[in-house]
């Protein structure tokens, strides 16, 4: 087990090295910089500007500069848009609010699709089933965007119950919109997973086993069919965590939450090089980190993996 | 005691009572005010900096503002009125500006505005060290030494500004310039604090470190999310503000805002495109338009690598004959924008809108000579134009576009391709001249036309259609040290509307939603230099 761990540690950080060259090479290819505007800045400014930030270097001295920036002293550079703010700011304040909506997202989209998922199966071709079904087809086709807007539209507006968006340091108002748009398409997949696996896993021989041993029924699905039947549900929920911790810029820019998910988009049509980079080592590490808790979640659950 | 007695004591106690309890009234107008005095608006887009010198977007300028205080403010109509400066002279021949300062200004860390506060301000900015994106200010201030101070090759000393005593400041120009008081109103040129500067660098804006002279102190920013400004007791006309406190919020779409809006939630927002003539209908009390420093227009690539049928100015004009701008604003825009003949618009200050030719002409008049000149250049429905149409990416943009090649398709028979480019690609293919016809807009930066025609000037590094005529040149340099520039003003337009090397589409207008109960929006300043204290809201 601890082998599997070191391995994939040690796979993961030149990965995070290879992601962290090939966004700064795209982000130099992409036309333009962080200066470009409509009002073309004199010649003169534009090189005092560069030299402040030493965007006048050769770019292998930039790339140099910045990754021993990090190493070193632990600072992800400054934002050329922002400007009186540095990365590891936006990140300090944009990353707790990102993580508190993704992860109550992931906590209401687990229970809420297990829950949907596993009755659906048991009861099978009942009410609930396609009651259960009807609804996860209907939140999966219907996108956050569009949710969102009519979300803010029926509780702010109409019912005046909810503040239409904000952050406000996380006062619970703020956070119930923002979670169940971002969690709803998440809650869809895990219950129609849930379902399908568990059906699957009922169906199979061992179950049917347990039947004949004249088992109870719970005891069948809590102690033999619910573990088998999360394997598929889990190595979803690794991608699903990371993309809901790592924020939506559908959520940022709709509830204006604050969190990093706006940023991360906007830096790349400002060509905030920096804030860029900071962002998707950010998120590199949590991707990597993620799918690696689920690959040791998995072989713990199924044995025949460590081999 | 019997009853009536008690209730008219009671009574008497109430009306004693209620102007206490109450906000009060508005000192001239005599309105109720409301207890509430907190301004709330959406702004777009997180600002870029609160460092006058650094600052350098519109929602940052708008919280520099309330913030910190220049020389000059404006008034609701744009004129100057007194900020830190009470008054100023001029020497004779307008190059020696010597300002006197109030001297009860206070930062609000009790410390008095002094002369020197605005000479270190204004060397910052000059200063290469600052790196400021707005350093090239000093030079449109034309102060003397602006030039090698800016390149590095002298010490800020040198600046023509410097403190005779506490409350007098005196600037040296160049050359004579009549309108530099003007110049005052910008963000760039307020005052800053050394001592909080040295104290914190490039932190002293955080609001647990920031010194201000302005009517309000900011108290809490949490980015991309709000920024909070409150009431600053030591500003020297403190008594005279009504709002209390000032929330932005950044709310990034535009429809979630009108309906936050609409919830309760905000004072002030943007009306989105195409909504305004149903919510001038619906909430009629609350639509606000009014014209803006700004236009909108095509530039079209005259520069040497230009395809050849673009140097014939029998195309370029008949493309610009050819758009129906009546059609554009009433029916793809609806919202209060007005038809543009002439790049400058009408409401700039001290400027007449000539009357170019082309502008007194009926449509159907302009589509028959824009045939006629199709035809001379060689082109007509059986030999048609084929013309390439860039725009920056937006819903808007791209309405105007399909509307104009709809135009030149029916009239001309010109085939036009359109394409759009997200917008720093966008900025790098149109200052690169790699285009045909592109999408362009312009705001002034101060409120004379110069700040338009200035673009069509040769070295201009904003004219992106690399337009050259020499006497352009010469009348605009001519305009510089007139104290009535209009005529020069009026020639330059005629040769713009003779040449072509630009299509004027329409002038913008600026469409808010405002609260019924916010009172005193300047409406009427059409560069929309608007400053919280000069704001308040009424008891409804």
């Amino acid at each position: 087990m601890l082998n599997f761990v070191i391995r994939r540690v040690a796979i993961a950080i030149p990965t995070l090295l290879v992601l962290l060259v090939a966004s700064f090479w795209l982000m130099q290819t992409a036309p333009g910089g962080p200066f470009t505007s409509e009002r073309p800045l004199p010649q003169q400014v534009l090189d005092n500007i560069n030299a402040k930030y030493g965007l006048d270097d050769p770019l292998w001295k930039q790339l140099w500069n910045y990754i021993t920036g990090i190493v070193t002293q632990f600072d992800f550079g400054p934002s050329y848009k922002y400007k009186d703010r540095s990365v590891n700011d936006i990140i300090a304040q944009g990353f707790p609010v990102t993580l508190t909506y993704g992860i109550l997202s992931f906590v209401v989209a687990i229970v809420v699709g297990g829950i949907l998922g596993m009755s659906a199966a048991i009861r099978q071709n009942s009410w609930l089933d396609y009651f259960a079904v009807g609804i996860t087809i209907g939140a999966q086709v219907l996108p956050n965007f569009v949710m969102a807007p009519i979300l803010i539209l029926v509780f702010t507006l109409w019912l005046g119950w909810l503040p239409g968006g904000g952050w406000n340091g996380g006062q619970w108002q703020h956070l119930i919109m923002p979670v169940i748009a971002l969690s709803t398409s998440y809650m869809a997949s895990i219950a129609r997973l849930t379902r399908s696996s568990m059906l699957e896993v009922l169906r199979s021989n061992f179950i049917r086993t347990a039947r004949a041993k004249g088992l109870p029924n719970r005891t069948i699905i809590w102690r033999h069919a619910l573990k088998p039947s999360l394997l598929p549900v889990i190595s979803y929920l690794g991608p699903a965590f990371v993309g809901m911790v790592t924020g939506s810029f559908i959520i940022d820019s709709i509830f204006g939450t604050g969190g990093v998910g706006y940023f991360y988009v906007n830096s790349a049509f400002n060509r905030d090089y920096a804030v860029m980079m900071g962002l998707t080592i950010l998120l590199g590490s949590m991707t990597i980190m993620f799918n690696m808790v689920v690959d040791i979640l998995y072989a713990w659950i199924d044995p025949k993996i460590r081999l | 005691m019997n009853i009536s007695i008690k209730a008219t004591l009671m009574a008497s106690a109430f009306a004693m009572a209620s102007p206490v309890l109450a906000a009060g009234t508005h000192p001239e107008t005599g309105e109720a005010l409301a207890d509430d005095q907190t301004f709330t608006y959406r702004v777009l887009d997180e600002h870029t900096s609160v460092d006058p010198q650094i600052v350098e977007d519109v929602s940052g300028s708008e919280i520099v503002r309330d913030l910190f205080e220049g020389l000059y403010n404006q008034d609701e109509k744009g004129n100057l009125e007194p900020g830190v400066a009470l008054s100023h002279s001029v020497n004779d021949d307008n190059t020696v500006y010597t300002f006197i300062l109030r001297d009860n200004a206070k930062w609000s860390d009790g410390k008095p505005v002094t002369a020197g506060d605005f000479v270190y301000a204004w060397q910052r900015l000059a200063d290469p060290a600052t790196a400021s994106a707005y350093q090239w200010y000093v030079e449109v201030m034309n102060i003397k030494g602006a030039g090698p101070v800016m390149a590095g090759e002298a010490g800020v000393e040198t600046l023509g500004v410097k403190a005779i005593d506490d409350h007098t400041l005196e600037v040296t120009l160049n050359s004579p310039m009549p309108y530099f008081a003007l110049t005052t109103t910008h963000t760039s040129t307020f005052p800053t604090p050394a001592w909080a500067i040295e104290a914190h660098g490039s932190d002293w804006i955080k609001p647990d470190n920031i010194v201000v002279n302005g009517a309000y102190t900011l108290t809490e920013h949490v980015p991309n999310e709000r920024l909070v400004r409150e009431r600053n007791e030591m500003y020297w006309n403190n008594e005279a503000t009504i709002i209390e406190k000032v929330e932005a919020l950044i709310i990034n779409d535009e429809n979630v805002a009108l309906t936050r809006y609409m919830a309760g939630e905000l004072d002030r927002t943007e009306i989105p495109a195409g909504q305004y003539p149903a919510l001038s209908q619906s909430n009629p009390d609350e639509t606000t338009v009014f014209p803006r420093l700004c236009s909108y227009y095509y530039t079209i690539n005259v520069s040497d690598n230009a395809p050849e049928f673009l140097q014939d100015v029998n195309v370029r004009q008949a493309l610009s004959m050819a758009i129906d701008r009546d059609i554009i604003v009433e029916k793809v825009l609806q919202g209060g924008q007005t038809p543009a003949y002439t790049f400058t618009p009408g409401a700039t200050a001290n400027f007449d809108v000539p009357a170019v030719e082309y502008a007194g002409m009926t449509q159907a008049e302009r589509n028959a000579k824009a045939v006629e000149m199709m035809a001379a250049a060689g082109y007509g429905k059986d030999s048609p134009l084929d013309i390439e149409l860039i725009y920056n990416t937006s819903e808007a943009h791209k309405k105007v576009a399909i509307a104009v090649s709809q135009m030149w398709k029916q009239t001309l028979g010109v085939n036009v391709t359109l394409a759009n480019q997200e917008w720093k690609t966008f900025l790098e293919t149109r200052g690169n001249q790699d285009y045909q016809i592109a999408r362009a807009g312009w705001c002034g930066d101060y409120n004379e036309a110069s700040t338009f025609l200035d673009l069509v000037q040769s070295g201009s590094g904003y004219n992106d259609a690399k337009y050259n005529n020499p006497m352009v040149d010469e009348l605009l340099a001519g305009a510089k040290t007139m104290t009535d520039p209009q005529a020069n003003y009026t020639k330059v337009e005629e040769l713009i509307a003779a040449d072509m090397p630009i299509i004027p589409i329409y002038h913008y207008a600026g469409n808010y939603m405002i609260a019924t109960d916010l009172e005193n929006w300047p409406v009427e300043n059409v560069e929309q230099n608007w400053y919280s204290r000069n704001l308040y809201k009424i008891a409804e």
